[in-house]
C-alpha cells in the first residue's frame, strides 16, 4: 500500500495528490503519536524527548505502541570488539537494557548496554566490571541503515524498471514512471550539470549527479512518510548528509585539473602582498576547500531535521494542550493540524529544493574543479 | 549533541549502500538511458531537419508548379491567340475567296445573261424576221394573187421609185 502511495505520487496523476498526501501524513502522524502518549500519562509528557526520538537513529524500530506495548522490529546488532565480532538481535535489550554473551577472546561474559544517560547515551556500550562503560566498533543494522537498505533497493529497483522501459520502448516518447524519471534525469542533465560544468567534462561527474540527486530526493520523500518501514530520517542524520558531502569532495578534488590547484595557491585577481609574505588567500581558498562541503552536509540535514522537528512539534503541542484539557486538546488538534498539512506541503518542496540545491551546489565545485580558462 | 554527531556505523553502511547503488546505476541503468535519450535527441533532430529539408522541397516544388502553371497558362494564352489569328485570317482569306467567286459567277452570270440575251435577241429577229417574211409571204401572195394586183403593185413601186 505504501509502495503505492509512493509510486502514485511519483506518478504525479494530479495536483490534488500533494495535498492528498500531505494530509494523508499528518493523519498519520495523529495515528501514531497518540499511541507512544498513552504509555507516557503517568508521566509527564516529554515533547522535546519525543521529537528528539523520532529524528534520532535507534537500534529498533519503533512501530507503535498499544497499551503500554511497544511495537517494534528488532534489528540485528553488530559490534566489534578486540577484533571479534559479536551479533545478536536488539530483542535482547528489551528486558533489562542489558545482554550478556561469551566474550569470544576470553571466554568470560561480557556484557552489552544501551545507557540511557552519559557520554553514550542510546549506544551500544559493553560494561566493564568496573562500571565503566567502552563503546565498541558499532556497525549495528539500526533504524537509519534499515531504512538505506529499503529506500536504496527501491531506488534500484525502480532505476532498473525505468532502464527496462528504455530498453523496450527504446526512441519511442517516454511512458508513465519512466516520464518522470526522464523528466528529473534531463532536469538534472540540462538545468544543473550542463549549466554548471563545461560540456566536455559533463560526462565524467553526470552518474553521480544523478544518483545523489534521486538519492536526496527519494530519502527525504521516504522520510515524510510516517509509517514502517519508511519514515526513517535519514537525509536529516548528519553521517548520511556528511557521507555525501564527504563523496562530492573527494570527488572535486580527486578530478580537479592543474588550474584549480595552480589557482588555489596562487589565487588570481588579488594583490600580491594577501599572498607572498604571509600567504593568506591561498590559507583561505585552502580551508574554503574544506568549508565547502561542510556547509553542504550541514545545509541538507538542518533542512530536513527542521522540518521534521516542526512537524513533530505541532504534534506535540496537541498532547501538551490535552494534558491540561481534553476539549482544549481536540481544540488543538484541529488547529495543529491544519498547521501540519501546511508544513508538510512545505516540507514536500523542500525534498525537492534541497536535492536541487545538493546536487547543484556539487556540480558547482565539479564546474570550478575542471573549468579549463586561461587568464 | 547526538543529533550533529556523525555515528560511524551509519557512516560505513551508507558509504557502502550508496556505492552499491551508484555501481549498480552506472552499470544497468545509466548506459541504457543515456544511450537512448542521445539515440532519441538524434533522431528527433534528424526528423526535424527531415520535415526541413522537405518542407524546403515542398516550397520548392510549389514554386516550381507555379511556374509550370505560369508557362502554360502563357503557352495556351500564346496558341489561342495564334488560333485566334488564324481563324481570322482564315476567314478573312475565306470572305475574300467568297467574294472573288462570288464576283466571278456574277460576272459570268452577267456574261452568259448578256450573251442568252444576244442570242435571244439574234433569235428573235431573225424569227421575227422569218415571220416578217412569212407574213409579207403571205400577203404578198394573197395581195398579188392576180395579175392585175401585181402589175398595180409594180407601177405604185416605181410610182414611189420616181418620188424618191
Amino acid at each position: 500500500m505504501q509502495f503505492k502511495i509512493l509510486n502514485g505520487f511519483l506518478m504525479m496523476k494530479n495536483r490534488n495528490f500533494f495535498i492528498s498526501l500531505s494530509f494523508l501524513i499528518c493523519l498519520l502522524w495523529g495515528a501514531t503519536t497518540p499511541a507512544f502518549a498513552e504509555t507516557e500519562n503517568e508521566e509527564q509528557y516529554n515533547a522535546g524527548e519525543t521529537i528528539i526520538e523520532h529524528i534520532l537513529d535507534s537500534y529498533d524500530w519503533h512501530i507503535f505502541t498499544w497499551k503500554g506495548h511497544h511495537v517494534s522490529v528488532p534489528l540485528p546488532i553488530i559490534v566489534f570488539n578486540e577484533g571479534k565480532c559479536y551479533t545478536f538481535s536488539s530483542k535482547e535489550f528489551h528486558h533489562n537494557n542489558t545482554y550478556v554473551t561469551v566474550n569470544k577472546t576470553n571466554s568470560e561474559d561480557i556484557t552489552f548496554a544501551i545507557p540511557h544517560e552519559g557520554k553514550y547515551k542510546g549506544k551500544v556500550v559493553i560494561l566493564n566490571a568496573d562500571g565503566t562503560q567502552k563503546r565498541p566498533f558499532d556497525i549495528s543494522i539500526t533504524k537509519n541503515v534499515c531504512g538505506l537498505f529499503i529506500s536504496c533497493t527501491i531506488l534500484v529497483v525502480l532505476f532498473l524498471l525505468v532502464a527496462k522501459a528504455y530498453r523496450k520502448r527504446g526512441v519511442k516518447a517516454p511512458k508513465g514512471l519512466q516520464s518522470l524519471f526522464e523528466w528529473l534525469i534531463c532536469y538534472v542533465r540540462d538545468d544543473i550539470a550542463l549549466k554548471a560544468i563545461d560540456k566536455k567534462h559533463v560526462d565524467r561527474y553526470l552518474p553521480y549527479l544523478i544518483t545523489v540527486f534521486f538519492f536526496i530526493f527519494f530519502n527525504n520523500l521516504l522520510g515524510l512518510i510516517p509509517f514502517f518501514p519508511f519514515g526513517a530520517n535519514l537525509t536529516g542524520n548528519i553521517a548520511i548528509t556528511a557521507t555525501l558531502a564527504v563523496l562530492t569532495f573527494l570527488i572535486t578534488n580527486l578530478f580537479g585539473n592543474k588550474e584549480y590547484y595552480k589557482d588555489i595557491v596562487n589565487t588570481p585577481g588579488v594583490p600580491w602582498f594577501l599572498k607572498l609574505p604571509i600567504p593568506l588567500m591561498p590559507l583561505i581558498e585552502t580551508v574554503g576547500c574544506f568549508t565547502k562541503p561542510v556547509v553542504l552536509a550541514i545545509r541538507l540535514f538542518a533542512n530536513i531535521t527542521a522540518g521534521h522537528i516542526v512537524v513533530l512539534g505541532f504534534i506535540s503541542s496537541i498532547f501538551i494542550v490535552a494534558q491540561i484539557s481534553v476539549g482544549g486538546g481536540i481544540g488543538m488538534s484541529v488547529f495543529s493540524l491544519i498547521l501540519v498539512i501546511f508544513v508538510d506541503a512545505i516540507e514536500l518542496l523542500v525534498a525537492y529544493i534541497q536535492a536541487y540545491v545538493f546536487t547543484l551546489l556539487s556540480a558547482l565545485y565539479f564546474g570550478m574543479a575542471s573549468k579549463e580558462h586561461h587568464h | 549533541m547526538e543529533l550533529i554527531t556523525p555515528d560511524f556505523g551509519l557512516i560505513f553502511w551508507m558509504t557502502i549502500a550508496f556505492l552499491i547503488v551508484f555501481f549498480i546505476l552506472v552499470k544497468f541503468a545509466f548506459p541504457v538511458i543515456g544511450k537512448t535519450l542521445k539515440n532519441r535527441e538524434e533522431k528527433i533532430t534528424e526528423a526535424l531537419e527531415i520535415a526541413e529539408r522537405t518542407h524546403e522541397e515542398m516550397k520548392n516544388l510549389q514554386a516550381k508548379n507555379e511556374e509550370l502553371l505560369q508557362q502554360a497558362r502563357e503557352e495556351r494564352e500564346e496558341m489561342l491567340n495564334e488560333a485566334r489569328q488564324y481563324r481570322d485570317k482564315i476567314i478573312e482569306e475565306a470572305k475574300v475567296k467568297a467574294k472573288e467567286e462570288t464576283d466571278r459567277l456574277v460576272e459570268s452570270a452577267k456574261e452568259t445573261i448578256e450573251n442568252e440575251r444576244k442570242a435571244a435577241m439574234t433569235d428573235i429577229k431573225n424569227e421575227i424576221a422569218n415571220i416578217s417574211i412569212k407574213v409579207a409571204e403571205k400577203i404578198l401572195q394573197k395581195e398579188l394573187s392576180t395579175d392585175e394586183a401585181q402589175m398595180d403593185y409594180i407601177n405604185r413601186i416605181i410610182k414611189e421609185a420616181d418620188k424618191q
